[in-house]
Protein backbone atom coordinates (compact mmCIF):
# COMPACT_ATOMS: atom_id res chain seq x y z
CA UNK A 1 0.00 0.00 0.00
CA UNK A 2 0.82 4.04 -0.16
CA UNK A 3 0.76 5.66 2.80
CA UNK A 4 -1.11 8.83 3.44
CA UNK A 5 -0.18 11.60 2.63
CA UNK A 6 2.92 10.46 0.07
CA UNK A 7 0.75 9.93 -2.80
CA UNK A 8 -1.78 12.18 -2.83
CA UNK A 9 -5.30 10.44 -4.32
CA UNK A 10 -2.98 8.53 -6.73
CA UNK A 11 -3.73 10.33 -9.69
CA UNK A 12 -0.66 12.35 -9.53
CA UNK A 13 1.40 9.31 -9.99
CA UNK A 14 -1.02 7.81 -12.44
CA UNK A 15 1.55 8.47 -15.24
CA UNK A 16 4.64 7.08 -13.73
CA UNK A 17 3.64 3.99 -11.93
CA UNK A 18 0.79 1.20 -12.79
CA UNK A 19 -1.62 2.06 -10.02
CA UNK A 20 -3.37 -1.71 -10.48
CA UNK A 21 -0.25 -3.07 -9.15
CA UNK A 22 -0.36 -1.48 -5.27
CA UNK A 23 -2.32 -3.23 -3.17
CA UNK A 24 -4.20 -0.29 -1.75
CA UNK A 25 -3.44 3.64 -2.00
CA UNK A 26 -4.39 5.77 1.62
CA UNK A 27 -5.24 9.05 0.08
CA UNK A 28 -4.22 12.57 2.09
CA UNK A 29 -5.88 12.88 5.39
CA UNK A 30 -9.15 14.34 5.24
CA UNK A 31 -11.06 16.17 7.47
CA UNK A 32 -14.52 17.36 8.11
CA UNK A 33 -14.25 21.00 7.11
CA UNK A 34 -11.89 22.50 4.76
CA UNK A 35 -8.25 23.07 6.21
CA UNK A 36 -5.04 25.28 5.02
CA UNK A 37 -2.77 23.88 6.60
CA UNK A 38 0.10 25.19 7.97
CA UNK A 39 2.38 28.37 6.70
CA UNK A 40 5.55 27.75 4.20
CA UNK A 41 7.93 26.63 5.27
CA UNK A 42 6.84 22.91 6.05
CA UNK A 43 9.26 20.88 4.96
CA UNK A 44 13.16 20.13 6.14
CA UNK A 45 15.13 17.55 4.68
CA UNK A 46 17.07 15.85 7.21
CA UNK A 47 19.91 13.05 7.15
CA UNK A 48 18.03 10.01 5.60
CA UNK A 49 14.68 11.61 6.13
CA UNK A 50 12.58 14.64 6.33
CA UNK A 51 10.58 16.71 9.01
CA UNK A 52 7.25 17.63 7.13
CA UNK A 53 4.45 20.15 8.83
CA UNK A 54 1.54 20.01 6.05
CA UNK A 55 -1.43 20.38 8.79
CA UNK A 56 -3.82 18.05 6.79
CA UNK A 57 -4.67 20.14 4.36
CA UNK A 58 -7.21 19.46 2.21
CA UNK A 59 -10.81 20.57 0.90
CA UNK A 60 -12.43 18.63 3.57
CA UNK A 61 -14.68 15.59 3.27
CA UNK A 62 -17.95 17.49 1.26
CA UNK A 63 -15.51 17.97 -1.39
CA UNK A 64 -13.92 14.91 -1.52
CA UNK A 65 -17.68 13.09 -2.00
CA UNK A 66 -18.54 15.48 -4.77
CA UNK A 67 -15.27 16.08 -6.55
CA UNK A 68 -12.67 13.23 -5.71
CA UNK A 69 -14.58 10.10 -5.26
CA UNK A 70 -15.83 10.24 -8.76
CA UNK A 71 -12.04 10.78 -10.25
CA UNK A 72 -10.59 7.91 -7.50
CA UNK A 73 -13.87 5.38 -7.55
CA UNK A 74 -12.33 3.79 -11.26
CA UNK A 75 -9.15 3.21 -9.83
CA UNK A 76 -8.16 -0.57 -9.64
CA UNK A 77 -6.57 -0.72 -6.10
CA UNK A 78 -8.15 -0.52 -2.66
CA UNK A 79 -8.73 3.16 -2.46
CA UNK A 80 -8.39 3.75 1.57
CA UNK A 81 -9.39 7.49 3.15
CA UNK A 82 -7.58 9.39 6.34
CA UNK A 83 -9.72 10.31 8.30
CA UNK A 84 -8.15 13.23 10.71
CA UNK A 85 -10.51 15.60 12.95
CA UNK A 86 -9.93 18.01 15.81
CA UNK A 87 -13.10 16.15 18.09
CA UNK A 88 -14.58 12.68 18.32
CA UNK A 89 -17.93 14.68 16.72
CA UNK A 90 -15.75 15.25 13.62
CA UNK A 91 -14.29 11.98 13.46
CA UNK A 92 -17.36 10.05 13.64
CA UNK A 93 -19.23 12.75 11.01
CA UNK A 94 -16.51 12.49 8.22
CA UNK A 95 -16.35 8.47 8.68
CA UNK A 96 -20.27 8.35 8.36
CA UNK A 97 -19.76 10.21 4.74
CA UNK A 98 -16.96 8.63 3.83
CA UNK A 99 -19.20 4.83 4.67
CA UNK A 100 -21.82 6.33 1.92
CA UNK A 101 -19.11 5.70 -1.18
CA UNK A 102 -19.90 1.98 -2.75
CA UNK A 103 -16.17 1.80 -3.83
CA UNK A 104 -14.43 2.60 -0.37
CA UNK A 105 -14.08 -0.24 1.57
CA UNK A 106 -11.75 1.20 4.35
CA UNK A 107 -11.01 3.88 6.48
CA UNK A 108 -7.66 4.54 8.20
CA UNK A 109 -8.30 6.83 11.15
CA UNK A 110 -5.47 8.89 11.80
CA UNK A 111 -5.04 9.60 15.52
CA UNK A 112 -1.47 10.44 15.33
CA UNK A 113 -0.96 13.85 13.18
CA UNK A 114 1.96 15.87 15.16
CA UNK A 115 1.11 19.17 12.98
CA UNK A 116 -2.83 19.90 14.51
CA UNK A 117 -2.80 22.02 17.60
CA UNK A 118 -6.26 20.61 18.33
CA UNK A 119 -6.57 16.75 18.13
CA UNK A 120 -4.35 15.09 15.80
CA UNK A 121 -2.02 13.11 18.17
CA UNK A 122 -3.62 14.41 21.32
CA UNK A 123 -6.05 11.37 20.53
CA UNK A 124 -3.61 8.98 19.66
CA UNK A 125 -1.14 9.43 23.09
CA UNK A 126 -3.68 8.72 25.61
CA UNK A 127 -5.37 5.00 25.78
CA UNK A 128 -8.66 6.64 27.12
CA UNK A 129 -9.20 9.17 24.51
CA UNK A 130 -8.15 6.81 21.86
CA UNK A 131 -10.68 4.21 22.31
CA UNK A 132 -13.61 7.59 23.04
CA UNK A 133 -12.45 8.16 19.19
CA UNK A 134 -12.71 4.31 17.80
CA UNK A 135 -15.92 4.03 19.63
CA UNK A 136 -17.63 6.82 17.68
CA UNK A 137 -15.89 5.93 14.30
CA UNK A 138 -17.01 2.37 14.88
CA UNK A 139 -20.82 3.51 15.19
CA UNK A 140 -20.96 5.33 12.38
CA UNK A 141 -18.53 3.34 10.25
CA UNK A 142 -19.64 -0.19 9.70
CA UNK A 143 -16.75 -1.30 6.91
CA UNK A 144 -13.31 -1.76 7.59
CA UNK A 145 -11.40 0.42 10.17
CA UNK A 146 -7.68 1.35 10.18
CA UNK A 147 -6.13 3.08 13.53
CA UNK A 148 -3.35 4.50 12.38
CA UNK A 149 -0.55 4.94 15.82
CA UNK A 150 1.89 7.19 16.81
CA UNK A 151 5.30 6.29 18.29
CA UNK A 152 5.16 9.30 20.34
CA UNK A 153 4.20 7.54 23.00
CA UNK A 154 5.94 5.94 26.28
CA UNK A 155 4.04 2.34 25.75
CA UNK A 156 2.20 1.80 21.87
CA UNK A 157 1.26 -1.62 22.96
CA UNK A 158 -0.88 0.05 25.64
CA UNK A 159 -2.78 2.11 22.73
CA UNK A 160 -2.90 -0.41 20.47
CA UNK A 161 -4.91 -2.93 23.01
CA UNK A 162 -7.14 0.46 23.87
CA UNK A 163 -8.40 0.86 20.20
CA UNK A 164 -8.15 -2.82 19.18
CA UNK A 165 -11.16 -3.22 22.47
CA UNK A 166 -13.18 -0.56 21.01
CA UNK A 167 -13.67 -2.11 17.71
CA UNK A 168 -10.55 -0.77 15.01
CA UNK A 169 -10.47 -3.99 12.64
CA UNK A 170 -6.61 -3.40 11.79
CA UNK A 171 -3.50 -1.05 13.00
CA UNK A 172 -1.24 0.75 11.29
CA UNK A 173 2.22 2.25 12.52
CA UNK A 174 4.20 4.18 13.09
CA UNK A 175 2.96 7.86 12.12
CA UNK A 176 5.99 10.12 11.93
CA UNK A 177 8.21 11.13 15.01
CA UNK A 178 7.98 14.36 16.58
CA UNK A 179 11.32 16.16 15.42
CA UNK A 180 12.68 19.62 14.63
CA UNK A 181 15.36 21.35 12.97
CA UNK A 182 17.40 24.90 12.74
CA UNK A 183 18.60 27.30 10.46
CA UNK A 184 22.11 28.58 12.10
CA UNK A 185 22.86 31.29 9.72
CA UNK A 186 19.02 32.82 11.27
CA UNK A 187 19.23 31.01 14.49
CA UNK A 188 15.23 30.32 13.88
CA UNK A 189 13.40 27.08 12.98
CA UNK A 190 12.79 25.75 9.60
CA UNK A 191 9.81 24.93 10.07
CA UNK A 192 6.77 27.58 10.54
CA UNK A 193 5.66 25.49 12.73
CA UNK A 194 8.84 25.11 15.05
CA UNK A 195 8.30 21.04 15.45
CA UNK A 196 7.23 19.07 12.30
CA UNK A 197 6.31 15.06 11.69
CA UNK A 198 9.86 13.18 10.70
CA UNK A 199 9.87 10.19 8.22
CA UNK A 200 12.00 8.32 5.97
CA UNK A 201 14.48 5.53 6.10
CA UNK A 202 15.91 7.31 9.73
CA UNK A 203 13.18 5.97 11.49
CA UNK A 204 12.55 2.54 10.30
CA UNK A 205 14.36 1.11 13.39
CA UNK A 206 11.90 2.82 15.63
CA UNK A 207 8.59 1.52 13.53
CA UNK A 208 10.07 -1.89 13.34
CA UNK A 209 10.61 -2.21 17.09
CA UNK A 210 6.95 -0.75 17.27
CA UNK A 211 5.73 -2.97 15.22
CA UNK A 212 7.23 -5.76 16.73
CA UNK A 213 5.73 -4.56 19.92
CA UNK A 214 2.08 -3.99 19.06
CA UNK A 215 1.82 -7.21 17.14
CA UNK A 216 2.62 -9.57 20.35
CA UNK A 217 0.05 -7.44 21.80
CA UNK A 218 -2.98 -7.35 19.60
CA UNK A 219 -5.32 -9.86 17.47
CA UNK A 220 -6.30 -7.57 14.87
CA UNK A 221 -3.63 -7.49 11.55
CA UNK A 222 -0.69 -4.70 12.13
CA UNK A 223 0.56 -2.51 8.57
CA UNK A 224 3.52 -1.39 9.05
CA UNK A 225 5.01 1.63 7.74
CA UNK A 226 8.18 4.01 8.57
CA UNK A 227 11.41 4.35 6.29
CA UNK A 228 10.87 1.46 4.14
CA UNK A 229 12.69 2.34 0.68
CA UNK A 230 13.47 -1.12 -0.46
CA UNK A 231 11.44 -4.81 -0.06
CA UNK A 232 13.91 -5.92 1.72
CA UNK A 233 13.03 -2.95 4.57
CA UNK A 234 9.69 -4.18 4.01
CA UNK A 235 10.42 -8.10 4.67
CA UNK A 236 11.95 -6.88 7.74
CA UNK A 237 8.18 -5.74 8.69
CA UNK A 238 6.44 -9.11 7.99
CA UNK A 239 9.29 -10.54 10.20
CA UNK A 240 8.39 -8.43 12.95
CA UNK A 241 4.49 -9.11 12.79
CA UNK A 242 3.23 -7.07 9.97
CA UNK A 243 0.70 -8.48 7.56
CA UNK A 244 1.05 -5.98 4.83
CA UNK A 245 3.24 -2.85 4.67
CA UNK A 246 2.92 0.89 3.53
CA UNK A 247 5.25 2.84 1.21
CA UNK A 248 5.45 6.67 2.51
CA UNK A 249 8.33 9.28 1.65
CA UNK A 250 10.22 6.36 -0.68
CA UNK A 251 7.50 7.51 -3.46
CA UNK A 252 9.13 10.87 -3.03
CA UNK A 253 12.57 9.53 -4.32
CA UNK A 254 11.04 6.78 -6.83
CA UNK A 255 7.41 7.31 -7.99
CA UNK A 256 7.83 3.81 -9.12
CA UNK A 257 9.10 2.38 -6.04
CA UNK A 258 6.09 0.40 -4.65
CA UNK A 259 5.61 -1.73 -7.09
CA UNK A 260 9.26 -2.47 -7.33
CA UNK A 261 9.21 -3.83 -3.78
CA UNK A 262 6.44 -5.32 -4.38
CA UNK A 263 8.38 -7.31 -7.06
CA UNK A 264 11.34 -7.58 -4.79
CA UNK A 265 9.19 -9.57 -1.92
CA UNK A 266 7.99 -12.00 -4.32
CA UNK A 267 11.60 -12.81 -5.20
CA UNK A 268 12.12 -13.28 -1.90
CA UNK A 269 9.22 -15.96 -1.20
CA UNK A 270 10.71 -17.57 -4.22
CA UNK A 271 14.40 -17.74 -3.88
CA UNK A 272 13.89 -18.93 -0.23
CA UNK A 273 11.12 -21.45 -1.10
CA UNK A 274 7.73 -19.98 0.44
CA UNK A 275 4.56 -20.21 -1.30
CA UNK A 276 2.91 -17.67 0.90
CA UNK A 277 3.92 -14.09 2.61
CA UNK A 278 1.99 -15.99 5.47
CA UNK A 279 5.08 -17.71 5.63
CA UNK A 280 6.68 -14.95 6.93
CA UNK A 281 4.51 -12.91 8.42
CA UNK A 282 6.05 -12.60 12.41
CA UNK A 283 8.60 -15.65 11.78
CA UNK A 284 11.21 -13.44 13.22
CA UNK A 285 13.43 -15.43 15.48
CA UNK A 286 14.65 -14.49 18.76
CA UNK B 1 -1.66 35.28 -22.59
CA UNK B 2 -1.08 31.33 -23.14
CA UNK B 3 0.59 28.56 -22.40
CA UNK B 4 2.69 27.63 -24.99
CA UNK B 5 1.47 23.96 -25.76
CA UNK B 6 -0.14 21.05 -24.15
CA UNK B 7 1.91 19.42 -21.16
CA UNK B 8 3.82 15.92 -21.78
CA UNK B 9 2.97 13.55 -19.68
CA UNK B 10 5.70 12.74 -16.74
CA UNK B 11 8.45 10.07 -17.31
CA UNK B 12 11.67 9.07 -15.03
CA UNK B 13 14.07 9.00 -17.19
CA UNK B 14 18.01 7.85 -17.21
CA UNK B 15 19.98 10.11 -18.62
CA UNK B 16 24.02 9.92 -19.15
CA UNK B 17 26.00 13.38 -17.97
CA UNK B 18 27.51 14.46 -21.14
CA UNK B 19 29.59 16.93 -20.02
CA UNK B 20 29.88 18.90 -16.16
CA UNK B 21 31.42 22.07 -16.68
CA UNK B 22 31.84 24.98 -14.01
CA UNK B 23 30.36 27.89 -15.27
CA UNK B 24 31.52 30.56 -12.47
CA UNK B 25 32.71 30.23 -8.62
CA UNK B 26 29.22 28.77 -7.87
CA UNK B 27 27.82 27.57 -10.74
CA UNK B 28 28.12 24.72 -12.92
CA UNK B 29 26.39 23.65 -15.93
CA UNK B 30 25.09 19.90 -16.23
CA UNK B 31 24.28 18.51 -19.83
CA UNK B 32 22.80 15.28 -20.38
CA UNK B 33 21.34 12.69 -22.56
CA UNK B 34 19.13 10.02 -22.21
CA UNK B 35 20.47 6.95 -21.96
CA UNK B 36 17.66 5.26 -24.31
CA UNK B 37 14.46 7.01 -25.76
CA UNK B 38 14.19 10.75 -26.41
CA UNK B 39 13.52 13.62 -24.39
CA UNK B 40 9.77 14.59 -23.70
CA UNK B 41 8.52 18.07 -24.91
CA UNK B 42 9.73 20.86 -22.44
CA UNK B 43 7.92 24.06 -21.82
CA UNK B 44 9.92 26.94 -20.93
CA UNK B 45 9.85 27.56 -17.24
CA UNK B 46 9.40 23.62 -16.28
CA UNK B 47 11.90 21.74 -14.45
CA UNK B 48 13.08 18.63 -13.50
CA UNK B 49 13.46 16.08 -10.04
CA UNK B 50 17.15 15.16 -10.20
CA UNK B 51 17.90 12.32 -7.85
CA UNK B 52 21.41 12.01 -5.98
CA UNK B 53 22.53 9.24 -5.92
CA UNK B 54 26.33 8.15 -3.84
CA UNK B 55 25.89 10.38 -1.13
CA UNK B 56 25.61 9.60 2.53
CA UNK B 57 22.39 11.44 3.74
CA UNK B 58 21.32 13.33 0.90
CA UNK B 59 17.97 11.69 0.00
CA UNK B 60 15.22 13.61 -1.47
CA UNK B 61 15.38 14.66 -4.82
CA UNK B 62 16.66 18.11 -6.37
CA UNK B 63 14.09 20.58 -7.84
CA UNK B 64 16.39 22.27 -10.90
CA UNK B 65 15.02 24.50 -13.52
CA UNK B 66 15.25 24.27 -17.25
CA UNK B 67 18.60 25.70 -18.65
CA UNK B 68 18.67 24.68 -22.43
CA UNK B 69 16.79 22.32 -24.13
CA UNK B 70 18.67 20.67 -27.50
CA UNK B 71 16.33 18.44 -29.16
CA UNK B 72 18.45 17.82 -32.30
CA UNK B 73 21.40 16.28 -30.44
CA UNK B 74 18.56 15.59 -27.60
CA UNK B 75 20.73 17.69 -25.07
CA UNK B 76 19.20 18.89 -21.58
CA UNK B 77 21.19 21.35 -19.55
CA UNK B 78 21.05 22.34 -15.96
CA UNK B 79 22.17 25.36 -14.37
CA UNK B 80 23.04 24.51 -11.23
CA UNK B 81 24.25 26.32 -8.20
CA UNK B 82 26.80 24.87 -5.76
CA UNK B 83 24.27 25.38 -1.97
CA UNK B 84 24.37 22.02 -0.15
CA UNK B 85 25.82 17.89 0.13
CA UNK B 86 22.89 17.61 -2.82
CA UNK B 87 24.29 20.21 -5.40
CA UNK B 88 28.22 19.35 -4.45
CA UNK B 89 27.35 15.93 -5.19
CA UNK B 90 25.70 16.82 -8.62
CA UNK B 91 28.87 18.97 -9.28
CA UNK B 92 31.16 16.21 -8.94
CA UNK B 93 29.51 13.66 -11.40
CA UNK B 94 31.43 12.72 -14.11
CA UNK B 95 31.25 12.10 -18.02
CA UNK B 96 29.41 9.14 -18.13
CA UNK B 97 28.07 9.30 -15.14
CA UNK B 98 24.07 8.56 -15.18
CA UNK B 99 21.54 10.42 -13.35
CA UNK B 100 18.12 9.72 -12.67
CA UNK B 101 15.68 12.38 -13.90
CA UNK B 102 11.73 13.31 -13.15
CA UNK B 103 10.49 14.98 -15.54
CA UNK B 104 8.81 18.03 -17.07
CA UNK B 105 7.32 19.32 -13.86
CA UNK B 106 5.28 22.33 -13.13
CA UNK B 107 3.06 24.72 -15.77
CA UNK B 108 5.99 26.42 -17.51
CA UNK B 109 5.84 30.53 -18.53
CA UNK B 110 2.91 32.03 -20.41
CA UNK B 111 3.28 33.49 -24.20
CA UNK B 112 1.79 36.84 -25.17
CA UNK B 113 -1.32 36.77 -27.41
CA UNK B 114 -0.18 40.19 -29.07
CA UNK B 115 2.56 39.83 -31.66
CA UNK B 116 5.59 41.63 -31.25
CA UNK B 117 5.88 42.00 -27.97
CA UNK B 118 8.34 43.98 -26.10
CA UNK B 119 9.53 41.58 -23.27
CA UNK B 120 11.95 41.84 -20.96
CA UNK B 121 13.02 38.72 -18.78
CA UNK B 122 14.81 39.33 -15.57
CA UNK B 123 16.83 37.36 -13.83
CA UNK B 124 18.76 37.04 -10.73
CA UNK B 125 22.25 35.01 -10.14
CA UNK B 126 21.27 31.62 -10.83
CA UNK B 127 17.89 32.89 -11.45
CA UNK B 128 18.85 33.88 -15.14
CA UNK B 129 18.84 29.67 -15.77
CA UNK B 130 15.00 28.85 -17.56
CA UNK B 131 14.99 32.59 -19.16
CA UNK B 132 17.59 31.52 -22.02
CA UNK B 133 15.18 28.54 -23.22
CA UNK B 134 12.02 30.46 -22.48
CA UNK B 135 14.20 34.03 -24.56
CA UNK B 136 14.60 31.87 -27.39
CA UNK B 137 11.74 30.47 -28.09
CA UNK B 138 9.75 33.72 -27.71
CA UNK B 139 12.31 34.97 -29.97
CA UNK B 140 11.24 32.18 -32.52
CA UNK B 141 7.72 33.15 -31.40
CA UNK B 142 8.52 36.91 -32.96
CA UNK B 143 8.75 38.96 -29.55
CA UNK B 144 11.83 41.11 -28.94
CA UNK B 145 13.82 39.48 -25.80
CA UNK B 146 15.33 42.16 -23.88
CA UNK B 147 17.24 40.25 -20.97
CA UNK B 148 18.10 42.00 -17.18
CA UNK B 149 20.44 39.72 -15.54
CA UNK B 150 21.79 40.38 -12.11
CA UNK B 151 24.50 39.52 -10.40
CA UNK B 152 26.50 40.16 -7.00
CA UNK B 153 29.83 40.46 -8.83
CA UNK B 154 31.54 39.42 -12.29
CA UNK B 155 32.56 36.59 -10.33
CA UNK B 156 29.24 34.81 -9.69
CA UNK B 157 28.82 36.04 -13.56
CA UNK B 158 28.52 33.41 -16.03
CA UNK B 159 29.16 33.60 -20.22
CA UNK B 160 26.19 35.24 -21.25
CA UNK B 161 27.05 34.77 -24.77
CA UNK B 162 24.17 32.68 -25.24
CA UNK B 163 21.80 35.37 -24.25
CA UNK B 164 23.54 37.07 -26.26
CA UNK B 165 22.84 35.31 -29.58
CA UNK B 166 19.05 36.02 -28.44
CA UNK B 167 18.25 39.04 -27.41
CA UNK B 168 19.40 42.74 -25.77
CA UNK B 169 21.60 41.45 -22.18
CA UNK B 170 21.85 44.00 -19.87
CA UNK B 171 24.19 43.09 -16.73
CA UNK B 172 23.75 44.68 -13.18
CA UNK B 173 26.44 43.69 -10.51
CA UNK B 174 26.11 44.46 -6.51
CA UNK B 175 29.87 45.04 -6.52
CA UNK B 176 29.68 47.21 -10.03
CA UNK B 177 32.47 44.80 -11.62
CA UNK B 178 30.34 44.06 -14.52
CA UNK B 179 27.45 46.47 -15.86
CA UNK B 180 25.84 48.78 -14.28
CA UNK B 181 26.33 49.04 -10.29
CA UNK B 182 23.17 47.90 -8.60
CA UNK B 183 20.21 45.50 -8.02
CA UNK B 184 18.20 44.81 -11.33
CA UNK B 185 15.90 47.34 -10.35
CA UNK B 186 17.90 50.14 -10.25
CA UNK B 187 19.25 50.04 -13.87
CA UNK B 188 18.11 52.59 -16.51
CA UNK B 189 16.71 49.68 -19.04
CA UNK B 190 13.48 49.96 -16.82
CA UNK B 191 12.85 53.92 -17.73
CA UNK B 192 11.85 51.97 -20.97
CA UNK B 193 8.39 50.24 -20.65
CA UNK B 194 8.13 46.42 -21.24
CA UNK B 195 4.62 44.70 -22.49
CA UNK B 196 5.89 41.71 -20.03
CA UNK B 197 8.12 40.63 -17.37
CA UNK B 198 9.09 37.41 -16.38
CA UNK B 199 11.33 36.94 -13.44
CA UNK B 200 13.47 34.21 -11.98
CA UNK B 201 15.52 35.18 -8.42
CA UNK B 202 15.83 35.56 -4.95
CA UNK B 203 12.83 36.27 -3.27
CA UNK B 204 13.54 39.81 -2.34
CA UNK B 205 14.64 40.54 -5.73
CA UNK B 206 11.60 39.16 -7.36
CA UNK B 207 9.36 41.13 -4.67
CA UNK B 208 11.48 44.17 -6.02
CA UNK B 209 10.44 43.39 -9.69
CA UNK B 210 6.96 42.54 -8.98
CA UNK B 211 6.62 45.93 -7.17
CA UNK B 212 7.84 47.70 -9.85
CA UNK B 213 5.72 45.88 -12.28
CA UNK B 214 2.97 46.83 -10.48
CA UNK B 215 3.53 50.61 -10.34
CA UNK B 216 4.96 50.70 -14.07
CA UNK B 217 1.40 48.77 -14.46
CA UNK B 218 3.09 46.06 -16.58
CA UNK B 219 2.19 42.35 -16.16
CA UNK B 220 4.83 40.35 -14.57
CA UNK B 221 5.31 36.59 -13.98
CA UNK B 222 8.03 35.21 -11.46
CA UNK B 223 9.09 31.44 -11.23
CA UNK B 224 9.15 30.85 -7.29
CA UNK B 225 11.60 28.13 -5.89
CA UNK B 226 10.36 26.53 -2.82
CA UNK B 227 11.61 23.93 -1.04
CA UNK B 228 9.83 20.32 -2.55
CA UNK B 229 9.24 17.21 -1.57
CA UNK B 230 7.60 14.88 -4.50
CA UNK B 231 7.58 17.34 -7.47
CA UNK B 232 4.29 15.62 -8.21
CA UNK B 233 1.42 17.76 -6.11
CA UNK B 234 1.32 14.79 -3.82
CA UNK B 235 2.88 16.39 -0.83
CA UNK B 236 1.64 19.91 -0.18
CA UNK B 237 5.29 20.82 1.18
CA UNK B 238 6.08 23.36 -1.76
CA UNK B 239 2.71 25.71 -1.03
CA UNK B 240 2.62 29.30 -1.81
CA UNK B 241 0.24 31.31 -0.47
CA UNK B 242 -1.72 32.61 -2.97
CA UNK B 243 -5.35 34.98 -3.39
CA UNK B 244 -7.22 31.04 -3.67
CA UNK B 245 -5.49 29.67 -0.90
CA UNK B 246 -2.21 27.69 -0.54
CA UNK B 247 -1.21 26.15 -4.03
CA UNK B 248 1.70 23.70 -4.60
CA UNK B 249 4.67 25.45 -6.38
CA UNK B 250 5.67 22.10 -8.00
CA UNK B 251 2.10 21.37 -9.95
CA UNK B 252 0.25 24.81 -10.24
CA UNK B 253 3.67 26.62 -10.45
CA UNK B 254 6.43 27.37 -10.90
CA UNK B 255 5.16 30.11 -12.53
CA UNK B 256 3.02 32.26 -11.28
CA UNK B 257 1.35 35.97 -12.32
CA UNK B 258 2.19 38.37 -9.58
CA UNK B 259 -1.80 38.87 -9.33
CA UNK B 260 -2.22 35.89 -7.80
CA UNK B 261 0.34 35.96 -5.11
CA UNK B 262 -0.27 37.66 -1.97
CA UNK B 263 2.63 39.19 -1.91
CA UNK B 264 3.37 42.14 0.29
CA UNK B 265 4.67 45.13 -2.38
Amino acid sequence: MTASGTFGYGTEFADLVDLSQIGGIIVKGTTLHHREGNPYPRMAETPSGMLNAVGLQNKGVDYFVEHIYPTICDIDSQMIVNVSGSSVEDYAATAEKIAALDKINAIEVNISCPNVKQGGMGFGTNPEMAAQVINAVRRAYPKTIIVKLSPNVTDIAEIARAVEGAGADSISLINTLLGMAIDTRTRRPILSTVTGGLSGPCIKPVALRCVWQVAKAVKVPVIGLGGIMTANDAIEFFLAGATAIQVGMANFVDPAVSVKIKQGIDDYLNKNGYSSIKQIIGALEV
Amino acid sequence: MCAFKIMAQKSLLDCVVVANTPLSNTCFQLQLRPVSGTLPAILPGQFVEVRVDHTPTVILRRPISVFDVDFSTQTLSLLIQKVGDGTIALSELSEGAVVNLLLPLGNGFSTPEKPNSRLLLVGGGVGVAPLLYLGRQLRDSGHEVNFLLGFRSVREMIDLSAYRSIGNVYVTTEDGSEGETGFVTNHSILKQKADHLYVCGPSPMMKAVAAYAVKAGVSCEVSLENKMACGLGACLCCVTDTKEGHKCVCTEGPVFNINQLKWQI
